[in-house]
């Protein structure tokens, strides 16, 4: 177990071997991901059962829930990036940290426009100064500083240092947005989706969510291996492999 | 692991822990500004100040909820269990206002038993479930399915910040 991840490891980390490995699952993974969102999302928002109190107004979570929890996960493996490119000054890392940002940082704000328009018909108000709100506004806040600091320094290796700093020390942010709604007053209700337990939202309800969040997590992947992709063609242009691959051969 | 990265490891992780107990400690300190509103036991015990702008929270109490058929003008009491007020608004209220529900209201509290909202917010408890699933709970007699049963699911104030203080 530990080998192949230490492999994996090793793999992945090597530019020419990475370019492969995107080669080989993107033809499929896009397929795939749209394939499960385009599921979920037609079952939850048509054929899914209307919710006892707020009628349709519920069906946003289809959107809302999986916006916010790729958001916080991309945001996590953005730390797990940071930490290996600052530790062991790995190229992928840094390559893969530029890479998840600007999805991550769309999903936040997802999450946040369609909690508001939520919120209106549901609380009676579009935003309050809630911990969780806030602590997700910062959220979005932080992704938009890491992509602000990778193209305010020149030199890549330099900025992606920075950017990781500032990706490895919000985490501690993920930890409040996720908790907020249990440690202190929140307007925002606790979490639906439990991973150890029961969850409080009908079978019927969530499976479509399950599938949508799954969809959208596979194409925010996706992206990340695309662009990566890119960066790596560009970081790596005078190398032979990609000058053999620009001439039409193997990369 | 070679030694300079194992001293890199150390710093980056210093650094995050002694962050992590900077924000950490920081929230505990703010635990009153940060927390949204009032609960009815601090309104009762006199903590919240007489005449000041302030949020409250609590469940809507069963049959307590008085319109006036003129006017948008509405009454009604909130509780937590542990004490109750009256809350006198004019306006609408959201979709999800009810009985037995979680709410929080923004206003003034004119004395210890009278607030006059300005805003009405209604708070959603984490559960999702069709109509047909509830009425066949609610035929089961299952305690559960009705609103405002399970106090914390229903947007219940929790109280535990008042232990503190």
């Amino acid at each position: 177990m530990w080998k192949t991840i230490k492999r994996w490891y090793h793999q992945l980390g090597s530019p020419r071997y990475f370019y492969r490995f995107c080669e080989a699952v993107l033809p499929w993974l896009v397929p795939v991901s749209l394939a499960l969102l385009a599921v979920g999302l037609v079952w939850g928002l048509v054929y899914a059962p209307v919710e006892r109190y707020q009628g349709d107004s519920y069906r946003i979570i289809y959107i809302h829930v999986p916006a916010s929890s790729g958001a916080l996960m991309g945001y996590i493996a953005m730390g797990v990036a940071g930490l290996v490119a600052l530790v062991w000054r790995m190229k992928m890392a840094e390559v893969m940290l530029k890479a998840l940002a600007p999805f991550g940082a769309v999903l936040a704000a997802v999450s946040l426009l369609t909690g508001a328009l939520w919120g209106k018909p549901t609380w009676g108000t579009y935003w309050q100064w809630d911990a969780r709100m806030t602590s997700m506004l910062i959220l979005l806040f932080l992704y938009l500083g890491i992509m602000a600091l990778q193209n305010a320094i020149r030199d890549p290796r330099q900025a992606a240092r920075a950017a990781a700093l500032l990706a490895v020390v919000g985490v501690i942010n993920v930890v409040i947005v996720k908790y907020s709604v249990e440690w202190l007053n929140t307007l925002h209700q606790g979490a639906t989706l439990k991973v150890v337990g029961e969850s409080s939202i009908d079978a019927s309800m969530k499976w479509p969510l399950l599938i949508s969040m799954a969809g959208l997590w596979l194409l925010y992947a996706a992206n990340v291996l695309m662009r990566a992709r890119t960066e790596v063609l560009s970081r790596e242009r005078r190398s032979g492999w990609v000058r053999r691959l620009v001439r039409g051969g193997e990369a | 692991m070679n030694p300079v990265r194992k001293q890199r490891l150390f710093v980056v992780l210093a650094v995050l822990a002694g962050l992590a107990v900077a924000v950490g400690l920081a929230v505990y300190a703010l635990r009153q500004n940060i927390n949204l509103f009032y609960t009815p036991q601090q309104i009762v015990n006199g903590e919240a100040p007489v005449g000041a702008k302030m949020r409250v929270g609590g469940l809507v109490e069963d049959g307590s909820v008085q319109r006036d058929p003129e006017t948008l003008n509405v009454v009604f009491t909130v509780t937590d269990g542990k004490g109750s007020f009256d809350i006198h608004y004019q306006g609408i209220l959201p979709d999800l206002f009810r009985e037995g529900q979680g709410i929080v209201a923004n206003g003034t509290l004119v004395s210890r038993d009278r607030f006059e909202a300005d805003e009405v917010l209604a708070k959603h408890d984490e559960t999702y479930m069709p109509p047909e699933v509830q009425d066949a709970l609610e035929k089961a007699g299952h305690p559960g399915s009705k609103p405002g049963a399970k106090e914390k699911d229903a947007g219940y104030p929790r109280g535990d910040y008042n232990e503190s203080d």
